[in-house]
């Protein structure tokens, strides 16, 4: 009876929440799991969706890393699945291979680690954590929701168009992208991409704008901006980064989209296709590298940076200490988002670029590695002498770490610009933005899942099969790409079809056959995840309403999903959200609810603020209990 | 007082933000398309624009100033409770909105007629036409902007409610006359 009462309220809530527009509430199973407008369940859509593409991606990097470890061997059975066209006697073919290698890029950044991980996570957390019923705007959440949805279905659909799917690489740069005839992939299957791109810009764009203006308007009370979590922060800059970078993707598209069906020359010169002259001249196929890249840079960062927030709040929560450096995480994420505007240039280095201007690139390049290495150093000095709890979420963060510290260092090495010219576009790339982007942003977003799935599904996930699914990924990913550094530094390009090919790249067969079986050991290990999220969906322990002992505002939401959060009153904030074994205190966390009048033989006088009256009243009351305060700066 | 809490509760306030930063997105696009022209035109004197830019578009910049100044009266009378005027003004702004969009229409003509194809060899004339022609685009979501708010102001919606729609829709409606001056400065600074 008291679950309806509750329920009851919320939803009388929920209606002067809205205005008194609609008379009477009810939800139906289309309002509430499809075009749902709670942030909880949209959260789970962007999830759900984003594993659905992270599955899809996979087992198409599985089907390349076939053919690159065994080129002349056939595979009958890719054959029953993928039909004559793309692998006619069991062998990938070149096209397919191409296709294969760009949509599993384009959906791993853009679908899985962009909405997935900012889609699940900022919807799902922003409002939970700063105290707030919903977002700025609940329906355009909704459309972005749909947004992304229908782009990933269009991705999907190229796979089914005659001349398949895009394929000149996550980037497309024309003039290979601009031209139908220059590959089979660069017809229908091209223009299913730039739709489906167009779509997932103004779906991440309507959630930015959603979660800044939630985050700048909605918070609880006492709940100032340094007092949000490192999470909201993180989502905060994402957003910002977005913001300001994917309209710009917009416009390269566009100008694209003209070059393909319009006959316009904004990125095509002097090209002879097949023999033949194209009428095309004075366009400059660098400038879709500029406009691209002032996106594709930012856009790595829209890919960490969550992650990293995620992290923050994980490492902290399971270190039972306060994060280190607050303040300087916080510098460091504003520092990020600032300079990764101006270091495109480091992925043009070699395209012809006045060698003045790449050492400016350079040099804006490398002191960008200094906010990534702050945060590290505070990841690893929060972990230090921290009372440890290694569950999954907790081993993921630290992956996590170790992934951003092996791949970051290569960037060094890549943003020097004499370097770059014999490591760009060799596996030294491939392998630098796969443990710093892609392993390291995969793992915070596993991270977040196995942290706050009760709070999703009011369930627990397996503590064991966690583990195995932690171990098995995380030898299995340095396995995959550690590897790559060495066949980069021997200059082996990137995206090549058959290593047999090439006198010097054949010793590097052996290799790739290793790091096949790597990377099919890290999929299966998947397996083990997959069947622990779906299960524990509805079979799940029943998880506490705050399962890991944590300060921050959402585990003070009750565990059954309201509309609208909280069946009362929002709570207030009183505290940052690290005080993690604050001394003096009897247990090892204090809520952000707790004021600090509750907690007297734990405070300290800078929590104060510098406020007097409350430092006076403290003070009074040490003198008074001096025997009970254990700690020795505060007598 | 009463007004000032049914306003939090709907969240206006976010909502209004909302539009501040669809604002700043846009003009990023145009940044971008912009730059994008830069880095095209600089440094090659076979490119360019080339061409005495239609009068047109000094007629358009004059209908949208107007048509920004009609906003503004509306969105005052809305505040004055002055339904009327309101909804006069707001039609106003519609029309010169449309007069604008013939205007443009006219620059295109004009620009065709003097050479300057959108399917061009040199590509910095294409660009005028998309400047121009995104600018369009914007301009069709202001008119809806302000259709809606029309609406609003016709079935007599609640004050607050009414107030937000028209606030929005001119605050965009300023964008769009601020934008299409910057575009046209713009390219008057690259003729
Ligand atoms: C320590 C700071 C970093 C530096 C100095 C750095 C530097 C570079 C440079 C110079 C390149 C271009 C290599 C080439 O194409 O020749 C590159 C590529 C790349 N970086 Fe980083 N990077 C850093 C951190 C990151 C982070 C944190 C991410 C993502 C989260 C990232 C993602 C990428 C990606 C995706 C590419 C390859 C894009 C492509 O060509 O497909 N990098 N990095
Ligand atoms: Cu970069």
């Amino acid at each position: 009876m008291a679950s309806t009462a509750i329920h009851d309220s919320a939803v009388l809530h929920q209606h002067d929440d809205h205005g008194h527009d609609h008379g009477h509430h009810k939800e139906t199973f289309i309002t509430k799991y499809i075009f749902s407008q709670d942030h909880k369940m949209i959260a789970k859509q962007f999830l759900i969706t984003g594993i659905v593409m992270a599955v899809v991606a996979m087992i198409l990097s599985i089907l390349f890393r076939l053919q690159l470890a065994w080129p002349d061997e056939s595979f009958p059975l890719l054959e029953t699945f993928l039909g004559e066209k793309w692998a006619e006697g069991g062998r990938i073919k070149p096209d397919f291979y191409l296709a294969i290698v760009t949509i599993h890029g384009t959906m791993m950044v853009f679908f899985v680690l962009t909405a997935g991980l900012s889609g699940t996570f900022s919807n799902l957390l922003i409002p939970l954590q700063l105290g707030a019923r919903d977002m700025a705007s609940p329906f355009l959440n909704m459309i972005s929701y749909w947004l992304f949805f229908t782009s990933c279905v269009i991705m999907m659909c190229s796979f089914f168009v005659e001349s398949g799917p895009a394929s000149s690489g996550w980037t497309v740069y024309p003039p290979l992208s601009a031209l139908p005839k220059a590959i089979s992939g660069s017809g229908t299957g091209m223009t299913l991409w730039l739709i489906s791109m167009v779509l997932f810009v103004a779906s991440s764009l309507i959630g930015a704008l959603n979660y800044i203006s939630t985050i700048l308007n909605m918070r609880t009370k006492g709940m100032d901006m340094w007092k949000m979590p490192l999470t909201i922060w993180a989502f905060f800059l994402t957003a910002i980064v977005g913001v300001l970078s994917f309209p710009v993707l917009v416009s390269a598209v566009v100008l694209l989209i003209f070059d393909r069906s319009f006959g316009t020359s904004f990125y095509l010169s002097d090209i002879v296709v097949a023999g033949q002259i194209l009428p095309n001249q004075g366009g400059s196929p660098v400038l879709w590298q500029h406009l691209f890249w002032f996106l594709g840079h930012p856009e790595v960062y829209i890919v960490i940076m969550p992650a990293l927030g995620i992290t923050s709040e994980v490492i902290a929560t399971n270190s039972r200490k306060p994060i280190f450096g607050y303040h300087a995480m916080v510098y460091s994420l504003i520092g990020i988002t600032v300079l990764s505007f101006i270091v495109w240039g480091h992925h043009m280095f070699v395209t012809g670029m006045n060698p003045f201007l790449g050492g400016v690139f350079m040099i804006t390049t490398l002191i960008i590695a200094v906010p990534s290495a702050v945060k590290t150093f505070n990841y690893l000095a929060t972990i230090w002498r921290g009372n440890l709890r290694f569950t999954p979420a907790m081993l993921f963060a630290i992956g996590l770490v170790s992934f951003f510290i092996s791949g970051g260092l290569t960037g060094l090495f890549l943003g020097n610009a004499a370097l770059d010219i014999n490591l760009h576009d060799t596996y030294f790339v491939v392998a630098h933005f796969h443990l710093v982007m892609g392993c390291a942003a995969i793992f915070g977003m596993l991270c977040g899942v196995y942290h706050w799935y009760p709070k999703m599904f009011g369930r627990l996930m397996d503590e064991r099969l966690g583990y195995i699914h932690f171990w098995l990924t995380f030898i299995g990913a340095y396995l995959v790409f550690f590897p790559m550094h060495f066949m980069g530094i021997d200059g082996v390009p990137r995206r090549y079809y058959a290593f047999t090919e090439f006198a010097f790249m054949q010793e590097w067969l052996t290799v790739n056959v290793f790091v096949t079986w790597a990377a099919i050991i890290s999929a299966l290990a998947q397996v083990a995840f997959l069947w622990n999220f779906f299960y524990s969906i509805f079979y799940g322990k029943k998880s506490p309403q705050n399962p890991w002992d944590s300060n921050t505002l959402e585990w003070t939401a009750p565990v059954k999903h309201l509309h609208g959060n909280w069946p009362g009153e929002i709570p207030s904030v009183y505290r940052w959200p690290y005080d993690y074994s604050k001394p003096g205190h009897y247990t090892d966390f204090i809520p952000q609810t707790t004021p600090f009048s509750e907690t007297m033989s734990s405070n300290l006088l800078h929590d104060f603020e510098g406020n007097p009256e409350a430092e006076h009243i403290q003070q009074e009351w040490d003198r008074q209990n001096a025997s009970e305060r254990h700690n020795p700066e505060q007598v | 007082m009463e007004n000032l809490q049914v306003e939090d509760r709907l969240n206006l306030k976010a909502k209004k933000f909302l539009m501040w930063l669809f604002i700043i997105a846009s003009f990023m696009m145009f940044a971008a398309l912009t730059s994008g022209f830069i880095v095209y035109t600089e440094g090659n004197a076979e490119r360019g624009i080339k061409v005495l830019l239609p009068k047109a578009f000094m007629y358009s910049s004059v209908i949208i100033i107007l048509s920004s100044i009609t906003a503004h009266m509306a969105y005052l009378a809305a505040k004055n409770l002055q339904l009327g005027k309101q909804k006069l003004y707001i039609l106003l702004t519609i029309l010169l909105g449309i007069a604008f969009f013939y205007s443009q229409f006219q620059a295109w003509q004009a620009l065709y007629n003097s050479g300057a194809y959108f399917v061009n060899y040199n590509a910095s004339q294409s660009f005028i036409y998309v400047f121009s022609g995104a600018h369009l685009i914007h301009v069709i979501v202001g008119l809806f902007f302000l259709i809606y708010a029309l609406i609003g102001a016709i079935r007599n919606i609640p004050q607050v409610r009414n107030v937000f729609r028209m606030e929005v829709a001119s605050i965009f409606w300023h964008f769009l006359d601020i934008l299409w001056i910057y575009l046209y400065v713009f390219l008057l600074l690259n003729q």
